[in-house]
């Protein structure tokens, strides 16, 4: 009998969990702001439903309402790609060492 | 493209966006790590477009409100001041389970354009991954949006609570369950629509009964549900960069509240039922008056002059009253008379986890001269001054000696084994908590009872 590809879904989801798991207990607590900032930013790779969602069959500008919500998930996940690593980008800079030459 | 190329960019991504992740753990690779991120997205978006392949006329909309929300996004982050982050991630996770909301809507209308099946036959294993999605980004959107007014001040940070709120809530995750049964086994849009209905309402009901300072749980919370919603999302458009993201954002949002929960000393179910924070009026009986000593600027630059090491322990009043830059001038001038000047951080410190960390990055604190908890509690025997500004209850001795004190058990600074305690204060009112704080009490500690940046100011001048 053939695997069906959920489990191989599956697979990679409950593995991922694991990684998540260990790469975030690793990360040092005085970054857990830029942290949140930047898991913020990533989990909005959904817009790549929002695209397919958007360019889904239209050969005309006959916009269903599929397109629409296609559409707007865009906009907002676009907000929070380009917000999210642009303000991680801004904090991390900050974050500088003691200047050794004081 | 093919779509077995694609998943394999996909996976790049997803692996990309791990690194960016790995890359936090110390700040020199940090940077690093985000342009990581910023690579797995732009592999991602690219590789949808290419996949899609027939551009028609929707593209140029794809890429107007692409661009309209880009723009949006880099503007607000070039102006957010650092301290609205807390505001900002609610409102970014409060996006975030929006867009799940609005793709789970639109592969439900449209089912053929994901290989979903047809509308009003979808199929089972899709509609059950779709509609967890919705519902956990619905669940996300609309708590994050409460969180988001608790902290800006729109909405207050009082908790509020009604007579049966646990069973009620629980009957209305009973009934999305119900629902996605009856969705699955009818294919019936209405059903969808009132599930999402219902899940935008509990978002909203989860969130209102918790107080405005158990924010940092809160936030971490909803950060863990977005992840998840991602995920769930991820599962029916059988895109392994959503899983492996959903993944890493649920596990990180749930590690945090964890910590965060740890920090305050309460168990996680207890976050998860939501409901918390409502502490009942605790009342010691000792309301009578007792002694505190209190001083101006010029006491507290006569005492940190005449200190060989001063620890410095913020708090979200320091955040208030955006005293960080007044702060770091202090210890400039402190530093410059061969004082010893260190951070102590304590992990619930402020409105989100990290939240004094990056304050005190933005007023140029070298990092490491900031320490956690477990690192600097044992110095405190040992040094002369410990400035309390800000910070109330992560230094109150009661959660160590008294167990009938609410926070009993919780994690706290030893300031109070500093040879003197400067508590930078507006009034004697008690933290979150509703509880006394011993230390104002204290022989060695002297009250400063001003705003927090107007005091420091003061200080430097004194000293």
């Amino acid at each position: 009998m053939e695997i069906d590809p959920f489990i191989f879904r599956l697979s990679i989801f409950i593995l991922s969990i694991f990684i998540g798991y260990y790469v975030v207990w690793s990360v040092t607590p005085s970054l857990h702001t830029p942290l949140m900032s930047v898991t913020n930013a990533i989990s909005s790779v959904i817009i790549v439903g929002a695209i397919i969602a958007g360019l889904a069959g239209n050969s005309d500008s006959n916009f269903t309402n599929s397109n629409i919500f296609g559409f707007l998930a865009i906009s907002l996940a676009a907000v929070n790609i380009f917000g999210g690593f642009l303000v991680t980008q801004r904090m991390l800079q900050m974050y500088k060492k003691k200047k050794l030459n004081k | 493209m093919s779509a077995n190329l694609s998943a394999i960019f996909y996976l790049i991504s997803g692996v990309l966006f791990i690194l960016a992740l790995r890359g936090l753990s110390s700040p020199e690779t940090s940077r690093q790590g985000n342009f990581f991120g910023i690579l797995g997205m732009t592999i991602a978006i690219t590789v949808t477009f290419l996949s899609v392949g027939s551009f028609s006329s929707g593209l140029i909309y794809v890429l107007i409100f692409l661009l309209i929300g880009g723009l949006i996004g880099a503007f607000i982050a070039y102006k957010i001041p650092m301290t609205a982050m807390p505001e900002l991630v609610a409102g970014f996770h409060s996006l975030v389970g929006l867009s799940a909301v609005f793709v789970a809507i639109s592969a439900f209308l449209n089912p053929e354009a994901f290989n979903l099946g047809l509308p009003g036959d979808i199929k089972l294993a899709s509609l059950i991954e779709m509609s967890i999605g919705a519902a956990v980004g619905a669940i996300t959107f609309s708590g994050s949006i409460i969180a988001f007014l608790k902290l800006q001040g729109i909405m207050s940070g009082s908790p509020i609570t009604f007579k049966g709120q646990h069973f009620f809530n629980a009957s209305l995750l009973i009934s999305i369950i119900v629902l996605t049964y009856l969705l699955c086994s009818t294919q019936s849009s209405n059903f969808f629509w009132i599930m999402l209905a219902v899940s935008f309402l509990i978002g909203f009901l989860l969130i209102i009964p918790i107080g405005g300072a158990d924010m940092p749980v809160v936030i971490s919370m909803l950060n863990s549900y977005s992840g998840w919603a991602a995920a769930g999302i991820g599962f029916t458009l059988e895109n392994s960069a959503l899983i492996i993201t959903g993944a890493l954002v649920g596990s990180s949002g749930a590690i945090l509240s964890y910590i965060m929960c740890k920090g305050m000393n309460r168990s996680f179910f207890n976050v998860i039922l939501g409901g918390f924070g409502a502490t009942e009026s605790f009342s010691s009986g000792s309301k009578e008056q007792r002694p505190v000593k209190s001083g101006n600027a010029e006491d507290a630059a006569f005492l940190m002059k005449n200190a060989s090491s001063v620890i410095i322990v913020p708090g979200y009043g320091m955040a208030v009253a955006q005293a960080q830059h007044a702060l770091r001038e202090m210890v400039d001038t402190l530093k410059k008379n061969d004082i010893k000047v260190t951070y102590a951080i304590h992990p619930v410190a402020g409105r989100m986890p990290g939240h004094m960390n990056v304050l005190l990055a933005e007023a140029n604190v070298p990092y490491d001269e900031v320490f956690e908890l477990e690192e600097i509690n044992n110095d405190f025997a040992n040094a002369d001054v410990a400035f309390v500004i800000g910070a109330n209850d992560v230094t109150n001795p009661s959660a160590k000696n008294d167990p009938q004190s609410p926070i009993y058990g919780m994690p706290v600074l030893d300031v109070e084994k500093c040879k003197s305690v400067l508590f930078v204060k507006r009034s004697l009112s008690p933290g979150y908590a509703g509880i006394d704080n011993d230390l104002f009490y204290k022989e060695n500690t002297l009250m400063l009872f001003a705003d927090a940046k107007k005091m420091t100011e003061d200080i430097t001048k004194n000293l």
